[in-house]
């Protein structure tokens, strides 16, 4: 008998794309929960029933100080025992967005020196300082990350007013790479990876849009792939429907996929 | 010693601060000259009972970004200046919302520091050389809105920790209304800020009298404000003579008339609750309500337009037992973007500047909510420069079994939500009253700042107790504040209510205060007793503050108390029904109009250049500067996006949402609005925005047969007969509208004293009235796009064409008004709504635009280029009205007939179409192809010829507000 996968959608004040999320993982069989972080603060120990752990987009407390930074201080501190020990049990976390953006406060991501609270990356304002929502393409830069498994380079949209990867220094940038943490990278049409606004959207450094950790179990992204899960999300899904080229589901479905499969075959 | 802190945070100088080039950017664009070297700081002042060692670790592990920041603390009396630099500081008003507070307090809870009275400002570092003069225009003009903020310059201490205001004595305060003559009457009602005028004063004063006492403060504000035109809609209800054409009620005699007569029955709720109720599927109903926020957006447009968001979703709150907002729309009416400085009236914000506040504000409030903003217009017009207009919509999902609401006696008032503060008085009565050079001191106290996540947090707790059955009734507070809401919820039954129990945000209220104030965020709920301790449990887990202030009443009495004694005693009937009913006169306005001139000969470089100049026309060019800033696919239900086509830059006419994860049902919303056409004729002004909704809902799939409309009246002063009279005409089309396309409405709303008055002489806003279309998608995947699909398809037009121009873009480029708008025609127009839905259903077609401002050569580029398809098009071939024997090639080419729309469709599914269309206009006018270029003939004359890229960068640049950033990032 495989396992029914099991993914808990973290919410708290000012989370917003918490149904949508917990609805891709539903999709591909998951079970999935809405928990509000009070209840998790109450019981801490009830992640651990769970194979996945998701901080979707949003603007938990309204970004308020920074985008994630009052999510990311109350799990690094009132929760960061048994988020660690959910992490050496094998656990998968994603997040999305603003979930991303909590998780290299918390410095689960890139995690080069996998302590928790280390903060070794940032993801702040836009070069263009605004909000901006509009479809990006994505560069695969590496499939050590179990989410990603081979899809196919995804076209994804992204939301935000603080996307823009900044490292700590050259030496964490340059091990981004030699470590082999960075996921995807915003794409031109030719698929290579590029500093061009549009194409990248906020200015990021090396194109950066996603990365993982040492185990490859993690991952963080500023592009929301729950949106593209459907074919018809996608901006031009009825020019492909009028070309005979609608396919049956949407180009981040993929993520989730990934996700439902792996634990099924691992745990 | 002091224990209260400034922290600030700077960008460390190896990173580029974004913040500062853009400021340097707006600078500039209002002709200020910024030197290099600005930089841009957050700041925060605090208590810190632990000292400074926990203020340093509050904003090394907290306020600074680890990355990017390092954090400064000093003791507030100490100077923040620094060498050789000039400091300019911005800070909130005491009482103005600063949403970051509570945050900061909840995470410097978890890193274990304890803090309060925290409050955040900006400061801005400038090189020595800047002067004092620039910065003050700076502050005045760029950075800081003296409506709500201060502003410091080169401060010698640090800016004070929020501080308590004293409470203020406790007496009961009595107007003396019995004794009053009708001068007096009058000054009561100036200076209360009551907007009633004389005859409802002396109608007031005689209730007292047979009461035999003076009303308290607090009576006679809750009857102005429950009398407000905001909130009773005195003359759309009172009496017009229109010319000795009486109508009782123009609410009920006309628009809900049609509503009434039509008696759709997917129409569940209408003009009763918050928002109009109609039927989606077998679970739920939608919700749609469509409110103006004017007034607080002219004063200060990022709070105004904020809290018009956040007030219009509270009503998707407050209908039924609560709907849960599923997507939102906006409609803007600005003063000319490109106006300059000496055109600009006293008192005026420029247009630019009220543009980007109201855009800014609806982006934060919706964004932040987690609600797609996905519809919306922006219309410009110099009238709107004193009073622009901000429109925000809210759609809900209500479940079906959820739609019943009451109060029964002994129910207690719970409110939940944001505390009460000094924000917001007077909101309802201000609205009524016109705009002057003042208002931004006057009344400031009028407006508002927005909180979203308070209002998120009020959301996520109100869906489970809904769900679970924990109230009986709920409505909002928006306007007049607890005054309007437990006085509208308990209107049958009564109300009991201790004012000292609501939560405040800070101490110096008086009880009148507390009772009017429109602070946002807030809810109140009918809870019966047993449910009391589980409601209020429930709120606590998720965060948001409730408390009872009393209970609901079988007395037919809104009683309210402070410090034990009795401050409001008033009957429900009087408060309610006592109004004296309105009698107004109004007229026709005579019109001097003009036809323009349109010239013998036209050849193509001029007709191509003349295509290019309306495609920037700030009413038609590209609002993707906006657009963009919206999220509009949260919640993961966008079917089709504001913006479609190759490159994402065609505007689609409608956007279509599947609101229920899982299904593929869907809704689409789209609006009319065209107050151009109002100077000429407001009737067919009205007629048309009924027409352009409905052509928008329809063009992407929506069902005309099936659709629900809103009116929004955005007027002149109606004391002006002839803007009354105006009036009068658009709501006889809105009921022949209504009627003719079965189209009912469900809710409304009217803004009636849109007048600026400066140097003596008062302007009104043009006619406005906005049509909003809500229609029901069965199955979202047959919905159609707008861009231009595939070389060799053929393109037909359906709907006929006349010669008249009346208010068209084509007129105002001729230097003439037109005499007479193109009717629409109550027949033909549903003929062919009805036909283009058959149509798509089928499959039938590629694409589909509907010809609206700018006409027919407006609605090919705009799918030409948004498809990357060219197109060749012959205007001779136009389907004409009867009795109309041929048109001027730019009539052709530009008029803005009603009912047309153009129809793609591949070559070999052209017979089955034409069926469809059988005796409806219609006529093959041309086919696409691979080139990227539009061409456009009349019969034998070339008329436009241009490469698609022309026509795209005519449409997109001139509205890109950021046209100066950098175009490519630093890599």
């Amino acid at each position: 008998m495989t396992t029914t996968p099991s993914a808990l959608v973290l919410r708290a004040a000012g989370t917003n794309s918490d149904a949508e999320t917990a609805h891709s993982f539903a999709h591909f069989g998951a079970d999935t929960d809405i928990v509000h972080v009070n209840r998790v603060l109450e019981d801490p120990d009830s992640i651990r029933g769970h194979h996945v752990l998701v901080v979707p987009g949003g603007f938990a407390y309204g970004d308020d100080v920074g985008a994630g930074t009052v999510f990311a201080a109350e799990l690094g501190t009132r929760l960061a025992g048994p988020l660690q020990t959910f992490l050496d049990d094998g656990g998968l976390v994603l997040g999305i967005c603003n979930g991303f953006q909590v998780l290299v406060r918390l410095g689960l991501l890139p995690g080069l020196d996998q302590t928790l609270g280390q903060c070794q990356v940032t993801l702040t304002d836009n070069v263009s300082e605004k909000y901006e929502d509009r479809w990006v393409r994505l560069a695969i830069s590496s499939r050590r990350c179990v989410f990603v498994g081979d899809m196919e380079p995804p076209e994804m949209m992204v939301a935000h007013a603080e996307g823009r990867l900044v490292a700590l220094d050259d030496d964490v940038l340059a091990r981004l790479d030699s470590e082999d943490r960075v996921v995807f990278r915003y794409a031109d049409a030719q698929g290579a990876a590029t500093q061009s606004y549009p194409a990248n959207p906020n200015g990021s450094t090396r194109a950066i849009a996603g990365l993982t950790d040492a185990t490859g179990r993690v991952l963080g992204l500023m592009p929301h792939p729950e949106r593209g899960f459907h074919a018809w999300q996608h901006p031009e899904w009825t020019r492909q429907k009028a070309h005979g080229t609608l396919p049956d589901i949407g180009p981040g479905a993929a993520i989730f996929d990934n996700a439902c499969a792996w634990v099924r075959a691992n745990r | 010693m002091s224990q209260s802190f400034c922290i600030e945070t700077s960008l460390r100088p190896e990173h580029v601060d974004v913040h500062a080039a853009r400021i340097r950017a707006q600078a500039r664009e209002i002709g200020l000259a910024v030197p290099d070297g600005l930089a841009t700081r957050r700041g925060y002042s605090l208590q810190v009972p632990g000292g400074e060692a926990d203020a340093r670790a509050l904003g090394e592990r907290l306020l600074a970004d680890a990355v990017l920041e390092t954090a400064r603390v000093l003791p507030t009396d100490a100077s923040p200046c620094e060498p050789d630099t000039r400091r300019l500081e911005v800070v909130r008003r005491p009482g103005v919302m600063d949403p970051v507070a509570q945050s900061i307090v909840r995470a410097a809870a978890a890193l274990g520091i304890e803090v309060s009275s925290v409050r955040s400002w900006s400061a801005f570092v400038f090189p020595a050389s800047v002067s004092t003069e620039l910065l003050e225009q700076l502050g005045s003009e760029l950075l800081a809105n003296a409506a709500i903020e201060d502003v410091r310059i080169d401060p010698t201490t640090g800016i004070a920790p929020m501080a308590d205001l004293p409470d203020v004595p406790f007496h009961i305060t009595r107007v003396p209304l019995l004794e009053a003559d009708d001068a007096a009457l009058e000054r009561i009602s100036a200076e209360g800020c009551l907007a009633l005028d004389l005859v409802e004063m002396r109608a007031v004063q005689s209730h007292f009298v047979d009461l035999g006492r003076d009303p308290t403060d607090l009576e006679l504000e809750t009857l102005a404000q429950t009398w407000s035109e905001h909130c009773k809609h005195k003359t759309l209800t009172g009496i017009v003579n229109y010319d000795g054409e009486i109508h009782d009620n123009l609410l009920t005699s006309m628009i809900g008339r049609a509503t009434h007569e039509l008696d759709r029955d997917f129409c569940k709720s209408v003009f009763v609750d918050n928002a109009g109720v109609v039927s989606f599927d077998e679970n739920f109903h939608l919700t749609f309500k469509v409110e103006t926020h004017n007034h607080p957006s002219a004063i200060e447009p990022y709070g105004g337009a904020g809290t018009g968001l956040g007030g219009v979703i509270r009503d998707t709150l407050g209908t039924g037992l609560g709907a849960r907002p599923v997507a939102s729309t906006d409609v803007f009416c600005f003063g000319p973007p490109d106006l300059t400085a000496d055109e600009l009236p006293k008192g005026c914000m420029h247009p630019r500047r009220i543009m980007k506040g109201v855009v800014a504000g609806v982006r934060d409030y919706g964004n932040r909510m987690g609600i797609p903003t996905v519809n919306g217009a922006v219309c410009f017009d110099e009238r709107y420069v004193g009073n622009p207009l901000v429109y925000c919509g809210s759609i809900g999902l209500l479940p079906v079994d959820r739609l019943e609401k009451h109060v029964e006696p002994g129910d207690l008032i719970v409110v939940a939500g944001g505390r009460t503060g000094r924000d917001g008085i007077h909101g309802a009565t201000f609205s009524s009253l016109e705009l002057h050079e003042e208002s931004e001191t006057a009344s400031s106290g009028a407006v508002q700042i927005g909180n979203a996540i308070e209002e998120k947090r009020v959301l996520d707790a109100m869906i489970t107790a809904r769900d679970r059955g924990l109230y009986r009734c709920v409505t909002d507070c928006g306007a007049g504040g607890l005054s309007s809401a437990v006085g509208e919820m308990g209107e049958t039954t009564g109300a009991d209510v201790d004012l000292d129990t609501v939560p405040l945000k800070y101490h110096g209220l008086t009880y009148a205060e507390v009772w009017i104030s429109e602070a946002q965020e807030r809810m109140v709920y009918a809870v019966p007793p047993e449910h009391r301790d589980e409601i209020l449990a429930l709120f606590k887990s998720e965060d948001v503050e409730a408390v009872v202030i009393g209970t609901f009443t079988d007395t037919g009495r809104l009683v309210a108390r402070s410090h034990g004694e009795v401050v409001m005693d008033l009957s429900m009937a009087y408060l309610h029904d006592g109004l004296p009913r309105q009698e107004r006169p109004a007229t026709k306005r005579v019109r001097d109009l003009t036809d323009p001139s349109l010239p013998g000969d036209v050849d193509v470089a001029t007709t191509t250049e003349l295509l290019t100049s309306l495609l920037s026309a700030p009413n038609i060019a590209s609002k993707e500067w906006i657009i963009r800033q919206y999220d509009h696919e949260v919640q993961g239900g966008s079917v089709l996006k504001p913006l479609v086509g190759v490159r994402r830059d065609g505007p689609g006419d409608a956007a279509v949402v599947a609101p229920v994860l899982g299904s593929r049902r869907g809704f689409a919303v789209g609006c009319g609005l065209n107050p151009k056409l109002g100077d000429v004729d407001p009737y067919q002004m009205s007629l048309h925005a009924i027409d352009e909704a409905l052509r928008n809902v329809t063009c992407v799939g929506g069902d005309p047969n099936e659709t629900s409309i809103l009116d929004n009246f955005s007027w002149g002063r109606c004391d002006e007969p002839r803007n009354l009279g105006d009036l009068v005409e658009a709501c006889k089309a809105c009921y022949d509208g209504g009627m003719a396309y079965r189209t009912p409405f469900i809710s409304g709303k009217d803004s009636l004293n849109n007048d600026y008055r400066s140097g003596g002489v008062s302007r009104s806003i043009p006619p406005t009235l906005l049509i909003s279309a809500l229609a029901p998608v069965d199955d979202i995947l047959d919905v159609v796009s707008m861009d231009m699909k595939s070389p060799g398809s053929t393109l037909i037009v359906v709907g006929d064409s006349g010669a008249e121009l009346g208010g068209s873009h084509l007129a105002e480029a001729c230097g003439a008004l037109g005499t007479a708008v193109p009717p629409v025609n109550l027949t033909v127009g549903p003929a062919v709504m009805r036909a283009v839905h058959e149509l798509i259903v089928a499959g039938r077609l590629l694409s589909c635009h509907d010809l609206s401002e700018g006409g027919l050569a407006v609605a090919l580029a705009e799918m030409a280029f948004a498809g990357e398809v060219g197109a060749l098009v012959d205007v001779a071939k136009l389907p004409l009205r009867e009795g109309v024997s041929g048109l001027h090639p730019w009539t052709a080419a530009f008029g803005e007939s009603p009912s047309r729309f153009v129809l793609e469709v591949a070559a070999d599914e052209v017979d089955a179409v034409t069926a469809v269309l059988g005796s409806l206009p219609h006529a093959v006018i041309g086919t696409t192809h691979a080139e990227h270029a539009l061409r456009v003939v009349d019969g034998d004359l070339p008329l436009i010829d241009a490469p698609l890229e022309r026509l795209r960068e005519a449409f997109v640049r001139p509205l890109d507000l950021d046209a100066v950033s950098a175009e490519t990032s630093p890599s």
